[in-house]
């Protein structure tokens, strides 16, 4: 076996992490993305957490809504239908914030190759 | 066994065998071993995750706990279908842009400090047995009943197999059985929903009006509450299911088998849709099995009903639906306790081995053979353990995994991430007080203690609740929160360098 023996750790190329850490660019990116990901982080786990909070201590879900159909289910579908929609939704933000990094990389690398 | 579950059961243990032959010829570095070198692509990663999320305790619990207990059995597909919105908004992209193979790599691409590698490892390891012996005691009766054979030829089967299939095919042979079950998985799941369906009439209004009055549990049966009385505890196990796959090793490793985070991100809609479709399917699955084949039926075959889906087959498609349905289960099980020898394998040989032991200077020949010893290790020690663990409560073990996943891995997660003030003693302390506090909780639990001797000892219960989420979840959080204040300050250049790295994915 003709295999080239190398370290489980390559050779990492030396940023300057802090400097790209407190540029405009890079904190305006994390910004952007806390004010997406925090508040339907938070709607998605209320939304989960209100069925069985209703079905443990209350009994207004057991109501039939479409025939014989009871709210519960509706409720439980309405988590499916959550689902993918924020699933949906997080690639469509994602793939918006990934060319906004691709700036910063691209900013900074410039910059560290002029500072030589 | 009927000639026909015979081929079926041939025709897929042939398949995987030759998907690992395949993939043998392509493994041979610890990268390929670990992660199939990152090359998955979205959709094959996406199915591959589908895969590992439509465990056995999905397909043929969650059909037995509808069939059985209504609602309260859908709670399961409800909690572990959300659970990926955790995993997509919080983990996915940061754990794939600071990780390598294991969840070590990315609490230490922190905090470089063994100590921590070998706590993240030993956590690792922890909820990899539990899971895995909870998947083989079950595939042991499951396959006892399927084939009419002893159930330690059973479990040493299922333990032959596995071992085989990651031994020599590594990551890309788990990853391919994983796919071909995920696909096969779907396509008996959705033919028995028809026929299911086509039984109503394709009337789904019909359907749960049928339903009111084919069980015992009469109208009650389309309620919650026919199972779960206990508010704080149903509240406590939605806790653990809907946080705690987010913590999974087994699920996490996933995201190290392609090239990027934005493959990882697209293989997780893949998965969405895919599962979240399974999920709805459940509904027939065990509606089905509720009327068509009976509770004092699934009863008998089964106490958890676990043989709800099979027999569903039967009555529905005849032998050769049962046949089919049963050798998906097997493939099922195969290729979820693959996935958990690999994840339990990288933690031995990659985090405990190669980083503590070699401090990262083993060579590519000395990562693959500690790999496959790791991977044996892993593989006969659950084997062992299963053996002896035949009549514990499968459910119990699968729950007692999730609450730990939950409790010790993700708060650190969340931590490591997102925290400035983090260091090494709050990531130490987050990850013991939380393995510890869901271990004790639960050996104080009504799983372990039962006045009229149910459970594994006689006695009074010293904690109420069956699952301690509620409990040992905020415990983690709390640990790593206080650790964190009472020790020196957080080396800030450090966290630059991991927030950085998680938002841009720059190396």
């Amino acid at each position: 076996m003709e295999h080239k023996v190398h370290h489980t750790t390559p050779p990492q190329q030396n940023h300057d992490y802090e400097a790209i850490a407190a540029s405009p660019e890079f904190k305006s990116l994390v910004r952007k993305k806390n004010k997406f990901l925090l508040p339907v982080t938070v709607f998605f786990l209320l939304f989960y957490f209100t069925l069985p909070l209703l079905t443990s201590f209350s009994t207004v879900l057991n109501s039939p809504a479409i025939g014989d159909i009871t709210w519960v289910w509706v409720f439980a579908f309405a988590q499916f239908i959550m689902t993918w929609a924020l699933c949906m939704i997080y690639v469509k933000k994602a793939n918006g914030f990934d060319s906004e990094a691709e700036t910063i990389f691209n900013l900074h690398n410039k910059n560290e190759g002029s500072d030589r | 066994m009927s000639v026909l579950g015979l081929f079926f059961f041939v025709a897929i243990v042939g398949l995987t065998l030759y998907v690992t032959y395949w993939a043998s010829k392509r493994t041979n570095s610890a990268s390929e071993f670990y992660t199939a070198g990152g090359g998955l692509t979205g959709w094959q990663n996406g199915i591959a995750i589908a895969g590992d999320y439509l465990s056995a305790a999905s397909f043929l619990g969650i059909a037995g706990a509808i069939a059985l207990n209504g609602f309260d059995g859908f709670f399961y597909s409800i909690g572990y279908l959300v659970a990926y919105l955790v995993v997509l908004y919080i983990v996915a992209e940061p754990l794939r842009n600071l990780g390598k193979y294991t969840l070590a790599d990315m609490i230490t691409a922190r905090f470089e400090q063994q100590k921590i590698r070998a706590t993240a490892a030993i956590s690792t390891l922890t909820i990899v047995l539990f899971y895995m012996i909870a998947q083989l005691v079950g595939a042991g009766a499951l396959i006892q009943l399927l084939l009419g054979i002893d159930y330690w030829i059973a479990v040493l089967l299922v333990g032959i197999m596995m071992t085989t299939y990651v031994l020599f095919g590594g990551m890309a042979a788990t990853s391919w059985v994983q796919i071909i079950k995920a696909v096969l998985l779907m396509v008996g799941t959705i033919i028995i929903s028809f026929l299911v369906l086509m039984k109503f009439d394709f009337n789904i209004l019909r359907m749960f009006s049928e339903m009111k009055t084919v069980t015992p549990a009469g109208e009650n049966f389309l309620n919650p509450g026919v199972k779960y009385t206990n508010g704080i505890d149903t509240m406590s196990m939605m806790i653990a299911l809907v946080l705690g796959t987010a913590g999974l090793p087994h699920i996490l490793m996933r995201f190290f088998t392609v090239k990027d985070a934005k493959t990882a991100r697209s293989s997780v809609v893949y998965a969405t849709w895919i599962v979240g479709l399974f999920y709805i399917l459940t509904i027939f699955l065990g509606f089905g099995a509720a009327a068509f084949v009976g509770s004092d039926e699934i009863i008998a075959a089964n106490a958890a009903g676990n043989m709800a889906a099979p027999l569903l087959a039967q009555a529905l498609g005849g032998d050769l639906l049962m046949s089919f349905v049963s050798a998906v289960a097997f493939a099922t099980i195969l290729a979820v306790v693959a996935g958990l020898v690999l994840s339990g394998a990288s933690a031995f040989a990659h985090d405990i081995y190669g980083q503590i032991i070699k401090k990262g200077q083993a060579t590519e020949k000395e990562q693959m053979k500690a790999a496959r010893f790791a991977s044996i290790g892993v593989s006969a020690l659950s084997v062992i353990l299963a053996l002896f663990a035949q009549s514990m409560n499968v459910a119990f073990l699968v729950s007692l995994a999730f609450c730990i996943a939950a409790s010790a891995n993700l708060p650190v997660i969340i931590y490591t991430i997102y925290w400035k003030r983090f260091n090494t003693t709050g990531a130490i302390s987050a990850m013991v007080t939380g393995l510890v506090s869901a271990l004790v909780l639960v050996a104080m639990s009504p799983n372990v203690w039962n006045p009229e001797g149910t459970a594994i000892f006689a006695g009074d219960p010293l904690f109420p609740l069956t699952n301690p989420a509620i409990v040992s979840v905020p415990v983690g959080f709390i640990a790593g929160y206080i650790g964190s204040l009472v020790s020196a300050k957080a080396d800030k250049r450090k966290y630059a360098e991991v927030a950085v790295k998680a938002n841009t994915g720059l190396k």
